[in-house]
């Protein structure tokens, strides 16, 4: 069986959990090698191995975080020439996407975006798309190269599989051209102590019912009271009551998890774009009509400041 | 010397629409209206304002598609951009993202730039890879994602807010610049953009005015391949009840009986 590239995305060390999901997928088509860029790779070298990583190269440059995106196309592709993969994996984040996309022009390869499954075929491995705000489900394939493929987050359940996980460095030479968009400042996000939002397995989103910002304290509970992430509405960011960084949906972060909880949410289809594909989904709504009743697998028909602190009491109160 | 700028701009179905693929499993263009990706209108936003910050500036747009797709660039014409390309070509049915970033590198190059460009993603195809395709392709710095961009002085500077952190970015010109939906509202085009958009020269270009060939791009020369497409099942009818009361109570009752509490 091959080798397959699956690129880690990581913060100095501490992996995040699409990366376990595509080294899981990966072992159904071929050996998972993981790529670790920057630094902390003895960090992540357990929990890589732990979920099938036979090998980890590492490079940790000055560059990867001086420069966006093209140093990082250059350790892959140099990972790519070195190993001779049958495929390789990226997580779907923004720049995971752009990665991806640059390596797919160099190395002439052809490039599926944010595979929601994978498995290996006669004719190389399958990707399952889910397209159109999620109304269509197409099986694809990379036909010229070696197949480079995005996958979203929450798209396989991570298993634990130990293998050797041997550290080594890949040498890296980083091009000329790719030093020319310098990051001249980065402000980290401050965390929330929330789970991320497009790993949770339980998200509870807000819309323009919250009517204001101080009413997101009602969705902020009860997403507590479950360990939840929370999400908003494009109207509910752009009325600037919630940050843009927690906007599902078309423009803003597609999720996919366990249960979707939306509260005082329409259901539009740029809203669904980014949580349709969610497993149950619960709406509170107070008017019948709204189109996101017709996704829900239960729905409360009723105001959400009447029915959503209910629900945080009552989950409260059932947890003990 | 004039900034030339050039923005990419793509004819998309109507999201609001029922879209559908055709018998080929290419995107069904014939079954819901078509018009300009709205996405792509942050871009030409972003354009017009960045032209009327410099002493000098042509705007160009630039669309890859069928003959439809003219009315994207009469849009983005009526919205003040001053000329457009249309590629334009039977070959070009069914080009996946490689293909469409070959052709548009080349009409770029074509049409002479300082900086180019483009929506954070397509509404249709939604794959958000072709800005850094294009910078690849053309070898320029790539400044993409921005929700506030500046050109001054032969550079450009923005804020790219990433999932972990928020960037600030800089890259000397020529550069591919992509923004967001968050870099603020585009324009309505008014009635006398409408009118002078009428006179705007529209040039149209082929595969043969760019020296790309026929099997580079299209369905055959596709380096993926969609095998199938089904329509997702409609989700099973749900339980829906009106609150008279204990409706956060019967929601928890389902949530457990889910295993979720
Ligand atoms: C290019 C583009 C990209 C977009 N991207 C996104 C995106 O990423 N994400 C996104 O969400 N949208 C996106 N949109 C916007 C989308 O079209 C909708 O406008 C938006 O989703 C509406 O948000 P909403 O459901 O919160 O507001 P509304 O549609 O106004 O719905 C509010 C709902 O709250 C209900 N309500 C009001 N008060 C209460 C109450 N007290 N109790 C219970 N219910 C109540 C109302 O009945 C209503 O159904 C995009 C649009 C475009 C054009
Ligand atoms: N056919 C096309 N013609 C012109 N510009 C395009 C085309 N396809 C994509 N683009 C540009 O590339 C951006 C990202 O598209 P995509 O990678 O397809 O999501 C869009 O917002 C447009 O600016």
């Amino acid at each position: 069986m091959g080798e397959v590239l699956v690129y880690v995305d990581h913060v100095d060390g501490a992996v995040r959990k699409p990366t376990l999901e595509l080294l899981t997928l990966a072992r159904r088509i071929g050996e998972p090698v993981a790529v670790h860029l920057g630094p902390g790779a003895d960090t992540a070298q357990a929990t890589l191995a732990g979920h099938g990583a036979v090998k980890v190269l590492t490079a940790d440059l000055p560059e990867f975080a001086e420069y966006l995106v093209a140093p990082k196309v250059d350790a892959l592709e140099q990972a790519v020439a070195a190993v001779s993969p049958v495929a390789v994996l990226v997580p779907s984040s923004a720049e995971g996407k752009e990665i991806a996309a640059r390596l797919a022009v160099r190395l002439g390869s052809g490039i599926i975006t944010d595979a929601v499954d994978l498995e290996s075929g006669d004719e190389g491995p399958v990707a399952t798309q889910s397209v159109f705000a999620a109304a269509f489900t197409t099986k694809s394939r990379v036909t010229k190269g070696v197949p480079v493929i995005t996958v979203k987050p929450n798209s396989a359940a991570p298993e634990a599989a130990p293998a050797a996980g041997t550290v080594e460095q890949l040498a890296v030479t980083v091009g000329e051209k790719s030093t020319g968009t310098k990051v001249v400042s980065r402000t980290p996000r401050e965390s929330t102590g929330r789970p991320e939002l497009t790993e949770a397995a339980i998200v509870v989103s807000g819309g323009r019912g919250v009517n204001g910002a101080e009413n997101f304290k009602v969705i902020e509970d009860l997403a507590d009271s479950l360990g939840a992430a929370v999400g908003a509405s494009r109207a509910a960011v752009d009325a600037g009551w919630y940050p843009h960084s927690n906007q599902v949906g078309q423009t803003g972060k597609s999720v996919s998890p366990q249960l979707y909880i939306a509260s005082g949410i329409s259901g539009a289809i740029q809203h669904r774009a980014g949580m349709q594909t969610s497993k149950t989904i619960v709406a509170i709504n107070k008017d019948p009509e709204a189109p996101i009743f017709e996704l829900v697998d239960y729905g409360v028909v009723g105001d959400l400041f009447e029915v959503v602190p209910q629900l945080t009491d009552e989950v409260k109160a059932r947890k003990g | 010397m004039s900034l030339r700028i050039v923005v990419a701009v793509k004819y998309v179905p109507d999201a609001t629409g029922d879209r559908h693929f055709a018998e080929d499993l290419t995107t069904d263009r014939d079954a819901v209206d078509g018009l300009l990706s709205e996405l792509d209108e942050y871009a030409v936003e972003q354009a017009l304002q960045i032209a009327e910050e410099a002493d000098d500036a042509e705007i160009t747009v630039l669309t890859v598609g069928p003959e439809d797709a003219k009315d994207a660039l009469r849009k983005a014409l009526s919205m003040g951009a001053d000329q457009a390309v249309h590629v334009e070509d039977d070959a070009l049915h069914g080009t996946d993202a490689l293909g469409t970033s070959l052709v548009l590198a080349k009409a770029i190059e074509h049409t002479g730039y300082d900086l180019v460009v483009c929506g954070m993603a397509s509404t249709d195809g939604t794959m958000g890879v072709l800005p850094a395709m294009l910078a690849e392709r053309l070898g320029v710095p790539q400044v993409t994602l921005l929700s506030e961009v500046k050109v001054e002085d032969g550079k450009v500077t923005g804020r790219r807010d990433g999932d972990a952190a928020s960037e600030q970015l800089e890259a000397q010109l020529p550069a591919v610049v992509s923004v967001t939906d968050q870099s603020g509202e585009a324009r309505y085009p008014s009635f006398k953009g409408i009118m002078a958009a009428k006179k705007k020269k529209v040039e149209s270009l082929d595969l043969s005015d760019l020296g790309i060939e026929e099997d580079e791009v299209g369905l055959a020369g596709a380096w993926t391949k969609v095998d199938s497409a089904a329509e997702r099942p409609a989700r099973t009818a749900g339980t829906i009840v009106t609150d008279e009361g204990e409706g956060g109570k019967q929601l928890a009752a389902f949530l457990a009986e889910q295993k979720f509490i």
